[in-house]
């Protein structure tokens, strides 16, 4: 008995430092982006209070609307669908060394198009109808991304400009088409609703969740695994960390920089199709908050990772849904949350900062 | 079509000009940054939060050149954060601009609300007046074209000789173009390449303040949420069709320029809808970057790399 004490007992001597390693490792891993969310609610909390809000109220008005019950988890999940979307349109793009800013165009163009064709069919079989739109959207995003590809592969075009302008002209494009061509009756600028057939189903009632939330897990799935797995997935990479190297391992950076700005057009796209097939019902000007942004921010405080970005994504359905019950509740404007997002992005954009910040508070052991 | 003939008069060129101020004086800030080696896609955040300062100063103050002051104040202070970010911190350029334009975004939208109590728009404030040059605006058509505008536009023409002066005809402008180009060199030859930097990147933020205070001062004398509508992001293009240089900016900005004002005088026309109107200086800034950097071969001054001393 004793024997077998000491002998636990110098397994676990050896496997406890290896242990507290390999966990300071995964904090560490993880840790500028904690620092980052923790440094910008910090600051949010003084611009609140220099605008004579409590930001202990605030924000305690924002978790709870956002995680205090079924209906405010629903809502969280249905604000995260949309943007684990876009940020992974930003994040394959920016594997490829590429700055796809411009989801948002992409995210409207792909949702029209899914709703033109919601609108279109009539008495089509659902497992038809859905996945004829859900295409759609895919395929209008994607286009949208051709344009600024083709422009940089063949004519060297910043795409941070181009994919910047064409959000813009797809806003007005779609404000055109909403307001003139395929406008529904009344004051409202909105298509007619799309036949019941191209709906996707609403999974926690009376929340708006619905299907499309699997979609976008499902892509999580498959953009790690077409990244880390597949040749396509290596050459992308190859591309992105170095076009020059690239090119002379045998690598076209022209064609796996137009793919891979494709493919996130129509990632981006096809979340703006599950919006309107799973939430609206429709296409309504201005529905997007500027999910676009949303989802670069996420890409960025995931790691710039699938995985992470689930997590982060769920963290900006939150500061979404919660920040409409913190707005009725204490009259705090919802555009703290932009400011939120913002300084976040700010913070992981140098992680250099958070480091100097951590030796700054003597936090030696974490910044090592 | 008669009534399409009609919108092109002297009135359509003098308003290319105005609408070409802010797009220049942004472009001239993008200039300033990237020769030193910062790309400033934050520029549009930088011009949005100064519109919005330069107007709640005004309003506050009842006096609009303290409001342009302020303006400039806070593109500053947005370009010192733009520099620590990427300078110090070695931090993404253009994540650290992305971020800066969606605060800009989030930012003047909130304060909006807290004095105004709206989102859309502020109060009308106290905006710039137009002058007129006394001998200039004798000349026929010339005059007509120059002779009467706000003074920021005149400050801007002044600004874009300034800085091809600086840039090209002083030892200031030649360090500034080594940092850029090959900064290891510049350093090694006693140039401060931190400080430079710094110094550029404020600089840019503060042209981009001027263009941000034309739009809500000079131009409307009101604050719009998101009245800068991607300028920031047109004036990279122009800096780019200029190729780096103060005159190249300023002709790509009175092109970009007159194309807004064309946008705006079909619109009053009411010939079209608004939306397709809208949308055409986006699709000529689209056209004309794939253009100029297609065909006509623009080369970056700098591989904007930081700088990390031995």
């Amino acid at each position: 008995m004793a024997e077998k004490i000491r002998e636990l007992y110098t397994e676990a001597k050896e496997l406890l430092p290896r242990f507290l390693a390999r966990a300071k490792l995964e904090l560490q891993r993880i840790l500028p982006q904690t620092i980052a969310i923790l440094t910008a609610f910090l600051a949010g909390a003084i611009v609140l209070l220099a605008t004579g809000y409590s930001p202990i109220e605030a924000y305690g008005a924002l978790i709870i609307g956002a995680f205090g019950d079924v209906f405010g988890i629903g809502q969280t999940f249905t604000q995260a669908t949309p943007i684990i979307f876009t940020a992974l349109a930003f994040l394959f793009a920016f594997k490829c060394g590429l700055f796809n800013i411009g989801a948002e165009g992409q995210l409207l163009v792909g949702a029209f198009a899914a709703a033109l064709v919601g609108i279109s069919f009539d008495g089509l079989p659902p497992f038809v109808h859905i996945p004829m739109a859900l295409l759609a959207g895919a395929l209008a995003g994607g286009l949208w991304g051709f344009i600024p590809a083709i422009l940089k592969a063949e004519l060297g075009a910043h795409e941070v400009i181009t994919t910047m302008m064409l959000s813009y002209v797809a806003f007005y494009v779609t404000a055109y088409m909403v307001n003139y061509p395929y406008k529904a009756p009344g004051w409202v600028p909105q298509t007619p609703l799309i036949a019941s057939s191209a709906q996707l189903p609403r999974i926690l009632q009376p929340t708006q969740l619905s299907a499309s939330i699997f979609l976008a897990v499902i892509l999580v799935g498959l953009t790690h695994y077409t990244l880390q797995k597949t040749t396509f997935g290596y050459e992308v990479r190859a591309t992105g960390l170095s076009p020059t190297a690239a090119e002379s391992g045998g690598i076209s950076v022209k064609k796996e920089m137009i793919l891979a700005l494709v493919i996130s057009g129509a990632m981006a796209g096809l979340g703006g199709a599950g919006e309107v097939m799973g939430v609206h019902r429709r296409f309504i000007q201005g529905f997007s908050p500027g999910y676009g942004w949303d989802g670069l921010a996420v890409a960025l405080v995931g790691g710039l990772n699938p995985v992470g970005v689930l997590l982060a994504a769920v963290l900006f359905g939150a500061l979404r849904s919660g920040g409409m019950t913190m707005t009725r509740v204490t009259g705090v404007p919802l555009d703290i949350v932009i400011v939120l997002q913002a300084l976040v992005i700010l913070f992981v954009a140098a992680p250099m900062l958070v480091r100097y910040l951590l030796k700054r508070g003597g936090f030696k052991w974490w910044s090592s | 079509m008669v009534e399409l003939l009609d919108i092109i008069n002297v009135g359509l060129f003098a308003a290319s000009l105005r609408m070409a101020t802010p797009i220049a004086f942004a472009s001239l800030g993008g200039i300033f940054s990237e020769r030193v080696g910062i790309i400033n896609i934050g520029l549009e955040g930088m011009m949005l939060t100064s519109a919005f300062t330069g107007v709640a100063a005004s309003y506050f103050s009842g006096n609009p050149w303290l409001g342009v002051l302020a303006a400039v104040l806070a593109g500053g202070l947005l370009g010192l954060l733009h520099a620590l970010l990427t300078v110090k911190f070695i931090g993404n350029q253009i994540v650290s601009g992305t971020g800066i334009n969606i605060f800009a975004l989030g930012f003047t939208a909130y304060m909006s609300q807290i004095i105004w109590g709206s989102r859309g728009a502020s109060e009308s404030v106290q905006g710039l007046k137009a002058v007129s040059i006394p001998l200039l605006k004798n000349i026929p058509i010339i005059g007509d074209v120059i002779g009467t505008h706000t003074p920021l536009v005149y400050l801007m023409l002044i600004v874009t000789v300034l800085s091809y002066i600086v840039l090209f005809k002083t030892p200031i402008g030649l360090r500034i173009r080594a940092v850029g180009e090959h900064p290891a060199a510049a350093d090694t030859a006693g140039i401060n390449v931190f400080k430079t930097k710094y110094l550029c990147v404020m600089v840019g933020g503060m042209l981009a303040g001027l263009g941000g205070a034309f739009l809500s001062l000079g131009h409307l004398s009101l604050f719009v949420g998101g009245m800068t509508g991607g300028r920031g992001f047109i004036a990279l293009a122009a800096m780019i069709f200029g190729r780096w240089t103060p005159f190249g900016a300023l002709g790509a900005s009175v092109l970009f320029g007159f194309f807004d004002a064309l946008q705006m005088r079909l619109q009053a026309l009411g010939l079209f809808p608004p939306q397709i109107t809208l949308a055409i200086p986006y699709i000529i800034t689209v056209i004309a970057l794939a253009g100029v950097v297609g065909w006509l071969k623009a080369i970056p001054p700098s591989d904007y790399k930081p700088y990390v001393k031995e």
